[in-house]
């Protein structure tokens, strides 16, 4: 029981130590495909060492609202990274504390205070992007219950350890055209649940344009570092969440021993950075949408994931 | 499990895999703003229903749904894309925006309707056709690009995505066809392919004309008559 325990906290400790360096390796990459140099891969480390050791300037006119959301951006993350296999394809300690729908209201949960921290300074930029957050949130709500509730129908479970192995067992499930057309609609949901081109471009730097970073505008020193961190964490554990849970369990440790599943390390961080090419890929072979074509996206990942839903529960 | 059983059960997969993405091929004929893409997308629903007939070719054993394969690749994956884009011009496909009647996402979400649908009529045939594992996917899905592509059709104002709405239909109708009747004759399949063919150059021929004397292929415009 014991060594669950402890399992459990090393996943925490991979999702904090390595997320900035996925955030890293994308940002580089990305400029290297637009032949640039680009920064570091260990970039966003150096950033949030600095800005931890920054002074923090917190507007008058605010209320606690400001001052709770980093750290709420900061912990749900690791709430969820307990709920989900990141090295470990059996369940540990925290796994049935919460299935894949409640590892999604948490996520929601640190969206949710994002926003309301967005408004609560009363920047005219914040509430804007805030808006638009929400804007795409709501339309890619749908196609987040349409597809879990398919993994769940299919694998007849949800809670996360479970419905990974169906993938693989036999390995012919992994052709099911419902797994298929869902990995295609999720693809589209981290695109843009996490702001990346065409919805939204991470390394714009017009407020008038931005969806999803301008609700950090107003944070500086320490409340910066942990929404960047955070912001960073949330990336990781979506990708951990599609590439582990979605697409299959490969990479993940079998056995109980320290040796495995510290082996596990390096194989979830180069099946993350693969997924991480084909993202660049996208990124970089397409222009970002208008505000107003983001439904049009969101509703083709919609449309995906209903084919899957059909071809799922009549496939059976 | 044994090895026939495994072989049986990884091609019924990959059967089924190749009919979700021959349905959502049909979302994107009705919804995609591009006509480039729209092309290149019947191309590959094209290339996904010759697959699915070389699949239940090697499961039934049957000589005639090879051939629906090849005439399929060589008429509508090399032959048509060639005659489309040859007899319309290049300027038609140039364009960004198609115009369309209902927008975008509402027709999506008719089209989503639509399949609902034909899974409900192609229930009771599914059952009479022996409820195999190839015929309870093809059979819906064929029959949701059918309606899909007269519903393209209906929903686009531009004459080229309305003609690949015509031709789509068409490919749901084979789609349907290959699982439902594995032996055909072969003056059937003949017969058919060529028919395409015809459709393609007629279409494509009248389309070229549109364009000439209008300017622009946007038959949706085309509403009323001219009185002098």
């Amino acid at each position: 029981m014991s060594h669950r325990i402890i399992f459990n906290v090393m996943q925490v400790i991979m999702v904090m130590a390595f997320a900035p360096l996925i955030k890293g390796i994308l940002t580089r990459l990305k400029e290297n495909v637009q032949s640039k140099r680009g920064p570091s891969a260990f970039q966003p480390y150096r950033d949030i060492w600095k800005l931890f050791h920054k002074d923090e300037v917190v507007s008058e006119h605010c209320s606690w609202i400001f001052r709770l959301t980093p750290f709420v951006v900061f912990i749900t993350p690791i709430f969820v990274t307990l709920l989900i296999p990141v090295l470990t394809d059996y369940p540990l300690f925290f796994a049935f504390m919460g299935d894949m729908l409640g590892g999604g209201f948490i996520l929601a949960l640190g969206g949710f205070f994002a926003t309301l921290a967005a408004i609560d300074t009363g920047n005219p930029y914040g509430p804007m992007g805030a808006s638009r957050t929400r804007m795409v949130g709501f339309l890619a709500e749908p196609v987040f219950m349409i597809v879990f509730f398919t993994v769940s129908f299919i694998a007849g479970s949800t809670i996360p350890y479970i419905v990974q192995k169906h993938w693989v067992t036999p390995l012919a499930n992994f052709f099911e055209p419902s797994h298929i057309l869902m990995l295609l609609a999720f693809v589209m949901l981290i695109i843009a649940e996490t702001g990346r081109i065409p919805v939204d471009n991470p390394s714009g730097h017009f407020e008038l344009a931005m969806i999803d970073e301008s609700k950090g505008l107003e944070y500086s020193g320490r409340g910066a570092a942990l929404m960047k961190w955070g912001g960073s964490m949330k990336f990781f554990v979506l990708c951990c969440i599609f590439l582990n849970v979605l697409v299959a369990p490969w990479g993940l440790a079998h056995g109980t021993t320290y040796g495995e599943v510290l082996l596990a390390v390096p194989l979830i961080l180069i099946k993350i950075i693969i997924f991480v090419l084909v993202l660049v890929a996208i990124e970089s072979s397409l222009a970002k949408l208008r505000l107003f074509r983001i439904t049009e996206f969101l509703g083709a990942a919609f449309a995906t994931s209903v084919a899957a839903m059909i071809t799922g529960l009549f496939f059976m | 499990m044994s090895e026939p059983d495994l072989l049986f059960s990884f091609l019924s997969k990959l059967n089924a895999l190749a009919g979700g993405v021959f349905l959502l091929s049909a979302f994107g004929l009705v919804a995609i703003r591009q006509m480039l893409t729209c092309l290149r997308l019947y191309v590959f629903q094209s290339l996904l229903l010759a697959i699915s007939a070389l699949i239940l070719g090697y499961h039934y054993g049957s000589i005639h749904l090879f051939v629906v394969a090849g005439l399929t690749i060589i008429s509508k994956v090399l032959i048509i894309p060639w005659l489309l884009r040859h007899t319309v011009g290049y300027e038609s496909y140039a364009k960004r925006e198609i115009s369309q009647v209902i927008n975008i996402p509402a027709s999506l979400l008719i089209a989503l309707g639509i399949t609902i649908l034909s899974y409900y009529i192609a229930g009771p045939l599914v059952t009479a056709a022996g409820a195999g594992v190839f015929e309870s996917i093809n059979l819906p899905i064929g029959l949701a690009s059918l309606i899909l592509g007269a519903f393209t059709v209906t929903v686009r104002r531009e004459a080229v995505p309305q003609v690949l709405g015509i031709l789509a239909m068409e490919n749901g109708a084979f789609f349907a066809g290959v699982s439902i009747a594995p032996t055909l004759p072969f003056i059937a399949e003949l017969a058919a392919a060529f028919a395409v063919l015809i459709i393609a150059l007629v279409m494509g021929l009248l389309t070229m004309k549109i364009s000439k004397t209008l300017g622009k292929t946007a038959v949706g415009e085309l509403i009323a008559l001219k009185e002098d």
